[in-house]
């Protein structure tokens, strides 16, 4: 008896181990040479978040094979994996700080991701994320710097969709409590929908659920309870493609709405029928060309990898532009001269949009609104900033 | 009538058929739990060790099937037996590659050497398939959602607790009356003494590990049906819940994970169908439920005196 629980606890000791294990980061190979700019690239190549992580990989490696050097020397990206993991994100940026020496780095899709890198990059390394929306990526940040608009916005244009176009007096919500994206746009929602509505209590219900998780029936139940005119659920696509799945197994008809998360292969992949008609804002759509980059973009990215690009492909592809642009107006790679010069980004011509920083160091842009439809991700309407 | 004034009364506020629809959630999760469960201790009464490479295992299942259904168009009743058999045998390579070199090892080395084969099997699922999720290819048959009532019912949740009792008495047969069966109870109770007796050490133990495996491919496609999204880490949070199901039930004792596994699914859903506000906590129940079972009641509940074994 006792030698047996000795046993068992020696055993959740062990799995207290395997929880808390983790592997080194992986480089990419980068030869050491003083002509040549490095710039990193930190996403999720694996866990949870891949496959965003490889959607902005894609478009920041594009605009690497079409603007290949600056100031005469060549630039390689150093891509390496944060495995969707906030420890390990924050040790994914250190060995692009550290070891790797990067001018700059690109990254991080996930706002989680991106601010768990803020600290090992301040007053180091500038860093433009690409679609990490969350407010608190940038704020007294004044190393990190992005291409995308923020989730203030991004939870008015929810909340107004759903208040004028589906009428929507009730919204509950079901968030990725673990995901500082989740929660901020959930919260920005909240204050949104409050207004319009003037109603206190119009949002009938917040349910929880962690990254990872694959059974919501009881949160579901839950929510289906209250009755809800629609609901809102910011937060990873996989989770989200099963949460709509199982909400119309367990006869849930309301309509559900998100964030620029949604907009990856997987979330229709695994979703399939259940989420036709879900409805989400993003950055861009490819319908709809604004600059004549957006153009070269296009053309390229349909021929390299033969399909439509994502929104989160072109801001990736655009962070690279800005930065690539910043280090020939500094014309030094010295981080703080860099640092200055990304900072007076004013009205650059990116893929997604016309880029004009603002004094935390986030872009000022339109948001599209896109649906589900037969499989496809279709453009709904586009809003403009007040 | 009765039943629905006394339920009335002590859930509050909640109308029964929403409770019968949690409960229905819960029986569907944990009869998950506990199909997984029961390879996780099977593998444990025989050789006192913690496959903790058998949530991995699942996970291979997992994918197994879906490149037999996508990539080569096997129809899924096919596929269902290949996996099976596939699975089987990546568990005895498991075993002769990781396990049976220490076979005379002191049991730690052995219960260190099942958390590099679970890394291992892992990271190759991370290079061989790829990071990113894939979409798990369900046929309609399964999901098809009936009525009863008010309450939802996928088909799912009939067919897996069906399929878990029957390999319940599937394997309590074949340990109990086969003669397989009786040297895996040998070997279980002493090796040395085994094969004095004359029986195949090896041979048994790659068996047992055999069909544990076999246990997680059928728990791996369910799982899949069931959540059709598969990624090479799938197998963690599973693997560590089937785990805590086993030792709840009382480990090595097989209607005890069966026991266990319900008990974890059904608390994890009532914990959020009761106490909305602690959802965020529900990983966190099968870990205090855990603690709980080792500091009142280590041998589990249907635990056994460490004589018996089995």
């Amino acid at each position: 008896m006792r030698r047996k629980s000795l046993f068992l606890l020696v055993s959740l000791l062990t799995l207290a181990l395997v929880i808390a294990g983790c592997s080194a980061p992986q480089t990419a190979d980068a030869p050491k040479e003083d002509d040549v700019i490095k710039i990193g690239v930190f996403e999720p190549m694996t866990g949870a978040n891949a496959a965003g992580g490889a959607l902005e990989v894609e478009g920041a490696k594009l605009a690497n094979k079409l603007y290949p050097e600056v100031l005469g020397k060549k630039v390689e990206l150093v891509i390496v994996d944060n495995k969707s993991d906030k420890v390990e994100a924050a040790n994914a940026a250190a060995l692009l700080v550290e070891k790797e020496k990067v001018a700059a780095i690109i990254g991080s899709w996930g706002s989680s991701l991106s601010m768990a890198a803020g600290d090992v990059i301040r007053e180091k390394v500038p860093t433009v994320g690409a679609s990490c929306t969350n407010p608190l990526v940038t704020q007294d940040n004044d190393w990190y710097f992005r291409v995308c608009f923020i989730d203030p916005f991004q939870g008015k244009v929810m909340a107004n969709y759903a208040y004028n176009n589906l009428g929507a007096k009730k919204t509950a919500i079901i968030q990725e409590v673990s995901n500082d994206y989740a929660i901020g746009l959930a919260k920005f929602y909240t204050d949104a929908f409050k207004e319009l509505t003037g109603d206190d209590n119009s949002i009938v219900t917040v349910t929880n659920y962690n990254t990872g998780d694959q059974d919501f029936t009881a949160q579901l139940t839950n929510i289906k309870a209250t009755n809800p005119d629609v609901i809102f659920a910011p937060g990873n696509f996989t989770e989200s493609a099963l949460i709509i799945k199982q909400a119309r197994s367990l006869g849930i008809t309301t309509p559900f709405i998100g964030g620029d998360t949604f907009e990856t292969p997987e979330f229709v992949d695994i979703g399939g029928d259940a989420v036709e008609g879900a409805v989400f804002s993003t950055f861009f759509t490819s319908e709809k060309p604004i600059t004549k980059e957006s153009e070269t973009f296009l053309a390229e990215y349909r021929k390299e990898y033969n399909k439509e690009p994502a929104a989160v492909t072109a801001l990736a592809y655009d962070a690279y532009l800005v930065i690539l642009d910043a280090i020939e107006r500094a014309g030094t790679t010295d981080p703080a001269a860099l640092r200055d010069a990304i900072a007076q980004t004013q009205g650059y011509e990116g893929a997604a949009g016309i880029i004009s920083l603002d004094e935390n160091g986030d872009a000022v842009k339109n948001a599209v609104i896109k649906e589900v439809k037969d499989g496809q991700f279709v453009y709904l309407d586009t809003i403009e900033p007040k | 009538m009765a039943l629905k004034l006394f339920l009335q009364d002590i859930l509050g506020g909640m109308t029964p058929e929403l409770f019968l629809q949690h409960l229905t959630n819960g029986i569907s999760l944990g009869s998950l739990y506990a199909l997984i469960a029961i390879g996780y201790t099977m593998v444990y009464g025989i050789l006192r060790l913690i496959n903790f490479a058998h949530g991995d295992i699942f996970m291979m299942a997992t994918y197994f099937t879906f490149y037999s259904i996508v990539l080569f168009s096997i129809p899924w009743y096919i596929t269902f037996f290949l996996v099976i058999i596939m699975t089987g045998a990546l568990g005895m390579v498991v075993e002769a590659s990781a396990y049976r070199p220490l076979r005379d090892a002191p049991r730690i080395s052995i219960l260190i050497s099942a958390i590099g084969a679970s890394f291992l099997l892992e990271n190759l699922a991370i290079v061989i398939f790829g990071g990113r999720p894939k979409a798990f290819p369900a046929p309609e048959l399964f999901t098809k959602v009936f009525m009863i009532g008010s309450v939802s019912v996928q088909r799912l949740t009939v067919i897996i607790p069906v399929v878990t009792v029957a390999l319940l008495f599937v394997l309590l047969y074949l340990i109990n009356n086969t003669k397989s069966g009786m040297a895996m109870r040998a070997v279980s109770k002493d090796h040395e003494t085994a094969r004095l007796m004359g029986v195949d050490v090896d041979r048994t133990i790659s068996l047992t590990f055999g069909i544990g495996s076999m246990l997680a491919a059928v728990g791996g496609m369910m799982w899949g049906l069931k959540f059709p999204q598969i990624a090479p880490l799938m197998g963690v949070i599973p693997g560590l819940k089937c785990f805590i199901a086993a030792v709840v039930g009382g480990i090595g004792n097989i209607k005890g994970a069966v026991i266990g596994g319900f008990i974890l699914g059904i608390g994890e859903i009532m914990l959020v169908a009761l106490l909305p506000s602690l959802t965020g906590y529900r990983d966190a129940f099968a870990f205090v439920l855990l603690i709980v079972i080792l500091l009142f009641k280590p041998t589990g509940i249907m635990g056994e005196k460490i004589t018996e074994k089995v």
